[in-house]
């Protein structure tokens, strides 16, 4: 085992050395401008950028004149959202959303409420994350122009039903844009049969280079337009100029590429390995809490709270691993996840989650090592922890004035 | 965020870490802070003869909680109460090299070593 162990793919993965391989030749020997048409340094640089455009929208069945690439997700969630927001906004001023998407999401939809007087309504999910599609159906006003769900979310990895919110939309004439960040090359994505019209997604979430990300924007039934937030040589189309980077864009391809041939046997190696670290550290704990959903979640997410024992201290104490936490001393805010707290998580326990993100280069070795030194410290910590001791003591916390600072 | 030395010793290897018996003679407890606000310190003392001769602590928190009351009671131990009661906030966060968004955890332990003296001489009839 090399150390540190990294286990948190949901925040980026590592790239594939079969990734890099094919980026090379794209720096400084094959290094033209795919706009260039009339040479043949330009030419190469194009047919690269085609076949790479190819291999992408075929993981997500799409065509290839449907792919948009931006600078990542966050481009592409902004430029879905906005872009969408600018080009039908006679038609009206209403976003549907919900609490649990990416900042990528919320922020460009709360900067549309104070900058541009759009309208937002924030779905609630249920206790394991979901949004329920009635919801999605009654907050549908005449004024709705835009549906943004997020396909699986980054914390929890439970995924959405995307199919039937896109048959909502569908069926309402509503357009649908799905941030599929996390989901993309991770579970079977096709936009025909979920009914997405606008897709967010990024080349660093799956082994490739950090960077580059996509918008996939529909071209039939319906014809999807968006303005563009960048201006200038007209590149993707109009959508968003610039000169394409095309080593990234040449990475991203192959990346593509390589999820699509693996992810029959690399989500089953993941959700094989996913089990056996849940169950390993429940098998040993007791007061252990699975954050999300138990089946309707990405292969290669766990998120567990560990009742009175604070997150960030569990990191620290497993500093060999990279893991993340839901935990306020985390974050700036000193607030804890919004996440778990819209699933209806206490506090005490959203200061206590712990997220597990494997990845293609983890082994069954690192998994166990992960169970053994989990075990390890939360029993330790508890060990230290007040809390821990009046449970014992038979104390209920819930019923104790804490004094609130 | 990188934590200094200091944190990562106390939090390695915790001074005092465990409890007292409440109603044992000549022990104080506070105990501060809320599981919904990620952080709750319990602080004890033992005292004798005016003179704090051990204390210990149980902490729920961050590594920098854990540190800032670990740290609370090797200060403690060995002073009169009215020498502990003058340990300060800032002392904690110069001596453990706090960042800013650290800086309540060494309110809290303040306040933890201030809940357990009060609590010591409440039980012992010594009230302010
Ligand atoms: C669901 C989701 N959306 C958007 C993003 C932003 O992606 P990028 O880093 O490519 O901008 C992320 C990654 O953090 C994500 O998990």
């Amino acid at each position: 085992m090399k150390f540190p162990l990294y286990l948190d793919n949901h925040s980026t993965t590592p790239m594939d050395p079969r990734v890099l391989e094919t980026m090379l030749p794209y720096f400084v020997e094959k290094f033209g401008n795919a706009a260039s048409r009339n040479h043949a340094f330009g030419w190469e640089a194009e047919e690269a950028v085609e076949q790479a455009r190819k291999q992408i929208a075929r993981l997500i069945h799409a065509d290839s004149k449907e792919i948009v690439f931006t600078s990542g997700a966050t481009e592409s969630d902004n430029l879905a959202i906005k872009g969408v927001m600018e080009m039908y906004r006679e038609k009206g001023d209403h976003i549907i959303t919900c609490l649990t998407e990416h900042r990528a999401v919320l922020d460009t939809a709360k900067a549309l409420e104070a900058k541009k007087g759009i309208k937002v309504t924030y779905l609630p999910v249920d206790k394991t994350g979901r949004v329920n599609p009635d919801d999605v159906r009654n907050a549908i006003t005449e004024k709705t122009i835009l549906i943004s769900i997020m396909m699986a979310n980054n914390e929890i990895g439970t995924i959405n039903p995307v199919k039937e919110i896109g048959k909502i939309a569908k069926e309402k004439g509503i357009l649908f844009h799905c941030d599929a960040t996390q989901g993309v090359g991770k579970i079977p994505v096709d936009v025909q049969e979920m009914g997405i019209d606008l897709m967010a997604f990024t080349a660093h979430k799956i082994y490739g280079p950090k960077g580059v990300g996509a918008l996939y924007v529909r071209k039939k039934a319906p014809r999807v337009r968006i303005a563009p937030l960048i201006d200038g040589g007209g590149h993707e189309r109009g959508m968003r100029s610039g000169t394409l980077p095309v080593p990234l864009i040449v990475g991203f391809g192959k990346a593509c590429e390589l999820c699509e041939q693996e992810m029959p046997t690399e989500s089953v190696r993941l959700a094989a390995l996913r089990d056996r670290l849940q169950a390993g550290i429940l098998k040993s704990l007791d007061e252990v809490y699975l954050n999300g959903h138990p089946t309707q979640r990405l292969p290669h997410n766990l998120n567990l709270s560990f009742a009175y024992v604070e997150g960030e201290s569990l990191l620290m104490g497993v500093k060999e691993i990279a893991l993340s936490s839901g935990s306020a001393c985390t974050s700036a805010t000193l607030e804890p996840s919004y996440v778990l707290r819209a699933l209806g998580v206490g506090s005490d326990l959203a200061h206590s989650s712990i997220r597990f993100g494997l990845g293609r280069f983890n082994s069954e070795e690192e998994i166990d090592y992960t169970i053994t030194r989990i075990i390890q410290i939360v029993n330790k910590l508890r060990e230290m922890s007040p809390l821990y001791e009046m449970a014992k003591e038979g104390i209920d916390l819930k019923t104790v004035q804490w004094a609130a600072h | 965020m990188a934590y200094s030395e200091k944190v990562v010793d106390h939090f390695n290897n915790p001074r005092n870490m465990g409890s007292f018996k409440k109603d044992e003679e000549g022990v104080g407890t506070g105990i501060v802070g809320a599981p919904e606000c990620g952080d709750v310190m319990k602080l004890q003392i033992k005292v004798q003869d005016d003179k704090i001769v051990d204390a210990k602590f149980k902490t729920f928190g961050c590594g920098s909680a854990i540190a800032s009351s670990s740290l609370a009671t090797e200060w403690m131990k060995g002073r009169t109460i009215e020498e502990a009661g003058k340990i300060k906030n800032t002392e904690i966060v110069q001596e453990l090299n706090l960042p800013p968004v650290k800086i309540h955890c060494s309110v809290l332990a303040e306040d933890a070593i201030k809940a357990a003296l009060n609590d010591y001489k409440k039980k012992h009839g010594k009230s302010e």
